[in-house]
């Protein structure tokens, strides 16, 4: 037995991204091929009354310059394809809806010109008023109930009698937290290149979805979906803003339709605050109580989340306050808010990033408040079974990572008065908060073809958008079939393929892994019948489906982070100086990888503490942070030590045939959180708006 | 980007000669950065980054740096280090290393303001388009001046290097079609008023050819302490640079410049001197920050900028006076 799983092998994709063979959407030649530059509005509402294009269209090269007023009508309609998909805007109306949306685009034989073009382009619009400010619209808000990859859920719930224990609470913290707007921004932006031959269309596409992008073009330009092929080998990156077909996509395959050639589109940096989703802001209510002895006697967890007027996306904060402490009385509520914004979206770790920062700011108060360690309070509220509807947990050994992270933390030595841990001048503060995730599993297939040289190929039209789907699927493949993994390649991205779901809600692993590992299965029964290696190739094919047994059980993975700060007393700079979380999720499928996905998820945390926020100019409805120098994510100086420890067995039969449970976004949840407690104890402070910024700390 | 010619000077006069229309360009990082979003929209674009125009020495007593000295050669440069420490620790708190390795002190010195308004062509900014309007003053300030604002601009001046240079005393030495002059750098940038799209004081043709720093003793002091965002890339909310000489536990000369809050880099003598024969304590300088900040005109996001200047300028002349926070 080869014992692959779990070994740290060096990423396979490694050297072709390196090298720069790797190729992205945007790169895929196409003969004949023109380049899109979109023109997107500038006002938040309005009618677009009309487009001047004589300019542009003089300009050399320029084929055309698409409009609402001469682009062809779609005979499907842009609406979305199916739960996760969004409402696009492919100049089908006049209507502007958001600042930045797509309102015409200029196609020319080079990517210079096209842009150049996109710059003459003159566009009259009748403005609308609109509102981009969550206050505005909150009298309206609305119920709305969450649906995602594991199903739907109710926005509102309610156990026990919560009012009556608040009320008797002799310890309570009642709080609102903000998360503000954020922008995924992945190093490769979007970018499709669309090429029709007859009736069948091919789309090179930045996505983490390729099978979503075919439903959704098929829908729309109503062809079978057996007629579109989408291919995605290489993704730089999606966090979720990647993980439907957005108006970009659907306008190069209309342009390409259109004008009778391939159409390559991508979008600019500034491009990407709007059109593309983003985490909506919240606005979260907690209320918690405790008894004298520090266990929980009630939980309201309220979130008021923003969404476009024309999509419903929510984000789900309230959730996690379900399943994450033991409480008799627990009442979660989801409201929408619209406005006149672009859609947001899935960003890594919806719902629990955001959520678990105002859940685990208000327990951090509370265990103050009690004058309990926050790691000893978290103990005492244990949740042995969920208590939302008192299932069994599949695994959960937070426990260990709670101890695990403290001990590596050294937590013990934490100094109670922070205000005398003084180091160089600046204020040392330590905190800590529980991280989970839904562990979510779906059905996917996979395809294994053992060659008479021995090697292996094994398919399935996964994406790897950068977590290391190529890699750990030729290690699941070489363990199962018991060949040598140097034997092994898994190739990926392409409808061709035996369909995957879309990479995201930390889903692809444990799917694809156990689609693998059932192809190879088979192939290994197929080869053992034949008695080895085959003198012709032979293939088994791989499908799983969730079994109704994992209705039964609370499916998550669950970790504990530890945060360490610097603040400067006087000038209100922060620098995260150790961040270490602890985590457990199912079977490790590649250790330094998985590393790798911790450490990303919580340098993700750093930024959602101190830097990511898309700001809106409230009277132009305008995100105005539209770069990387205006809108910030931590760089190297901002990320000192950071050290994810893991379980690299956690036992789980249930969770799905492979026993893994996703880690793409674990990593982020409860980090936000743990450096805000962190500022707490060094300065204080309680910043209960993200992110801190030094101004909010003078 | 708009079509452009391109064209390689020769020489300085060869530039010079270049004439109305025309932009310099040397390092890259911040004209080429603004034309690609068709802010900076030139005739002609004239490359100067092959003159010879790089070298830092010793000469006079001063510090002799030429415009095409790169940021990162100049900010590890020992002599600089030794005889301007703040001027290093200015250039190494801007950019990250790959900008500073492009960029050059001459272009730092003409480096236009991140107003993301004037960086947004679906907004009004008189810089950008004289006359327009302006949709900062009402919108997100909260990167904005307060300190030699207009009621046409409030951009604040991106500069690290130009606060330094300012509290420094260096002089900016230019070459034009009518020979050489030299600039004070508190002479080069201009406040808004009226006019925010005239920056610069100087005239058609004009190139920067070097920056003199006098080595003085106050200067061999200096030090620059900037408050930011994040760690690393990210403008100043604050900066200063401040260079303080003590004898005795008094104050006998002190010279301190501001970034990050003023449309260009701020100084007022009157606040240097007030420090001049006090004790060197946290209050003197305190009193001198006060006063530096005088007349400030915050908006609804900039406001904790007067506060946090006022702290920043405090940290940074305790820093050069040797004095414990």
């Amino acid at each position: 037995m080869s014992a692959d799983i779990g070994k740290p092998y060096l990423r396979a994709d490694g050297r072709a991204k390196v090298t720069g063979e790797a190729r992205y959407a945007y790169e895929w030649p196409a003969s004949g091929v023109l380049y899109g530059a979109l023109v997107t509005s500038t006002v938040a509402k309005g009618r677009i009354t009309a487009v001047d294009t004589a300019s542009a269209e003089k300009d050399p090269g320029v084929i055309a310059v698409l409009t609402p007023f001469n682009a062809m009508r779609l005979p499907g309609g842009a609406q979305p394809a199916d739960t996760g998909d969004r409402v696009v805007q492919v100049f089908q109306e006049d209507q502007i809806l958001y600042s930045n949306q797509p309102v015409a685009v200029a196609i020319a034989d080079t990517f210079e010109r096209a842009l150049h073009a996109a710059g003459r382009v003159k566009v009259r619009v009748e403005r609308l008023p609109f509102t981009v400010r969550m206050e505005d619209e909150l009298h309206a808000a609305f119920p709305h109930d969450i649906r995602n990859a594991a199903g739907s859920q109710p926005a509102d719930q309610l156990r026990g009698d919560v009012d009556a224990n608040l009320r008797r609470a002799e310890h309570k913290v009642e709080a609102e937290y903000e998360t503000p707007p954020e922008t995924h921004n992945p190093l490769e932006p979007h970018a499709t290149l669309a090429v029709w031959s007859g009736g069948r269309l091919t789309i090179y596409d930045a996505t983490q979805g390729i099978f979503g992008v075919r439903k959704k073009l098929a829908k729309a330009f109503a062809v079978p979906p057996g007629n579109v092929r989408v291919i995605a080998k290489f993704v730089g990156g999606g966090f979720g803003c990647k993980g439907s077909a957005w108006s970009h996509v659907l306008i190069a395959a209309l342009a390409a339709k259109q004008l009778g050639r391939p159409v390559k589109i991508a979008l600019s940096r500034p491009q990407m605050f709007g059109m593309v989703g983003g985490r909506p802001r919240t606005r979260q209510k907690v209320s918690v109580a405790a008894g004298k002895d520090g266990k929980l006697i009630a939980l309201r967890h309220e979130s008021v989340s923003t969404t476009s007027r024309f999509d419903d996306f929510i984000e789900p904060a309230a959730l996690v306050s379900r399943h994450q402490y033991q409480c008799d009385n627990v009442e979660t509520k989801h409201r929408l808010v619209r406005l006149d914004i672009g859609t947001p979206t899935y960003m890594r770790a919806p719902g629990e990033s955001s959520g678990s920062f105002a859940l685990e700011s208000a327990i951090d108060e509370l265990a103050h408040e009690l004058g309990i360690d926050p790691v000893e309070f978290r103990l005492k509220n244990y949740a042995e079974i969920d208590p939302t509807e008192g299932k069994p947990f599949s695994s959960k050994s937070l426990r260990r990572c709670y101890e695990l992270g403290a001990e590596r933390f050294r937590w013990q030595k934490r100094t109670r008065r922070p205000e005398l841990a003084l180091r160089a001048g600046k204020l040392v503060g330590t905190g800590m908060a529980t991280a989970s995730y839904p562990a979510n599993y779906t059905k996917a297939s996979a395809l294994a073809r053992m060659d008479p040289d021995g090697s292996v190929l094994v398919r399935s039209g996964a994406v790897d958008i950068g977590g290391g789907t190529y890699t750990v699927m030729a290690q699941v493949a070489a363990e199962t079939l018991g060949v040598p993994y140097e034997k092994v390649r898994f190739d990926l991205g392409d409808t061709e393929m035996p369909e995957a779901p879309r990479s995201g809600g930390s889903i692809t692993a444990a799917s694809v892994a156990s689609a693998v590992e059932a192809a190879c299965r088979a192939l290994r029964q197929k080869l053992d019948a034949i008695g080895g290696r085959p003198r012709e190739s032979v293939e088994a094919v791989g499908e799983v489906a969730p079994s109704e047994d994992r209705k039964r059980y609370a499916l998550h993975s669950f970790g504990a982070q530890f945060a360490e700060v610097e603040v400067d007393p006087e000038l209100g700079m922060v620098r995260v100086t150790r961040l270490i979380g602890a985590f457990a999720a199912g079977r490790i499928l590649n250790a330094r990888l998985a590393r790798s996905q911790f450490m990303g998820g919580m340098v993700w945390g750093i930024g959602m503490a101190l830097h990511e926020h898309s700001v809106y100019d409230e009277k132009l409805g305008r995100i105005m942070t539209r770069d990387l120098a205006d809108y910030h994510v931590p760089s190297h100086k901002d990320v000192v030590v950071i050290d994810p420890i893991f379980i690299p067995v956690e036992k789980d039969d249930i969770v799905d045939p492979a026993g893994v449970k996703g880690i793409g976004e674990i990593g982020i949840t409860g980090a936000a959180a743990a450096i805000a407690n962190a500022v707490f104890n060094a300065t204080g402070k309680r910043i209960r708006a993200l992110p801190i910024t030094p101004d909010k700390l003078l | 980007m708009r079509l452009f010619t391109f064209q390689r000077a020769s020489s300085i006069d060869d530039a010079v000669a270049s004439g109305s229309g025309a932009a310099f360009l040397a390092g890259g990082t911040n004209l080429v950065d603004l034309m690609k979003i068709e802010v900076l929209n030139p005739e002609r674009v004239v490359d100067v980054a092959r003159l010879d125009l790089g070298k830092i020495e010793v000469r006079d007593r001063a510090l002799e740096i030429g415009a095409l000295a790169s940021n990162a050669a100049v900010a590890e440069h020992r002599d600089v280090s030794r005889a301007a420490p703040g001027l290093s620790e200015a250039l190494l708190s801007g950019a990250s290393p790959q900008l500073r390795n492009a960029a050059t002190v001459g272009g730092n010195l003409l480096q236009r303001t991140r107003c993301a308004y004037y960086r947004d062509l679906g907004t009004r900014c008189n810089k950008r388009e004289p006359g327009s309007g302006c949709d900062a003053m009402d919108g997100w300030t909260r990167m904005h001046a307060v300190l030699g604002v207009s009621d046409k601009c409030i951009a604040a001046h991106p500069s690290d290097m130009c606060v330094a240079l300012y509290a420094l005393d260096a002089v900016v030495r230019v070459r034009g079609p009518g020979g050489e002059r030299e600039i004070p750098i508190g002479d080069l940038h201009l406040l808004p008023g009226d006019h925010p799209d005239q920056e610069f004081s100087l005239r058609v043709g004009e190139l920067i050819t070097g920056v003199r720093i006098p080595m003085d003793a106050l200067a061999a002091r200096s030090r620059y302490v900037k408050v930011r965002d994040r760690q690393a890339y990210a403008f100043a909310l604050a900066s200063c640079a401040a260079a303080v000489q003590v004898q005795g536990g008094v104050v006998r000369a002190a010279r301190f410049a501001l970034g990050g809050v003023g449309t260009k880099p701020w100084r007022v003598p009157e606040a240097e001197r007030s420090t001049e024969g006090r004790p060197a304590t946290r209050q003197t300088f305190a009193d001198a920050a006060e006063m530096a900040l005088r007349g400030a005109k915050p908006r609804r996001d900039n406001a904790f900028k007067v506060e946090l200047a006022k702290r920043t300028a405090v940290r940074a002349l305790m820093l050069s006076a040797e004095i414990a926070s």
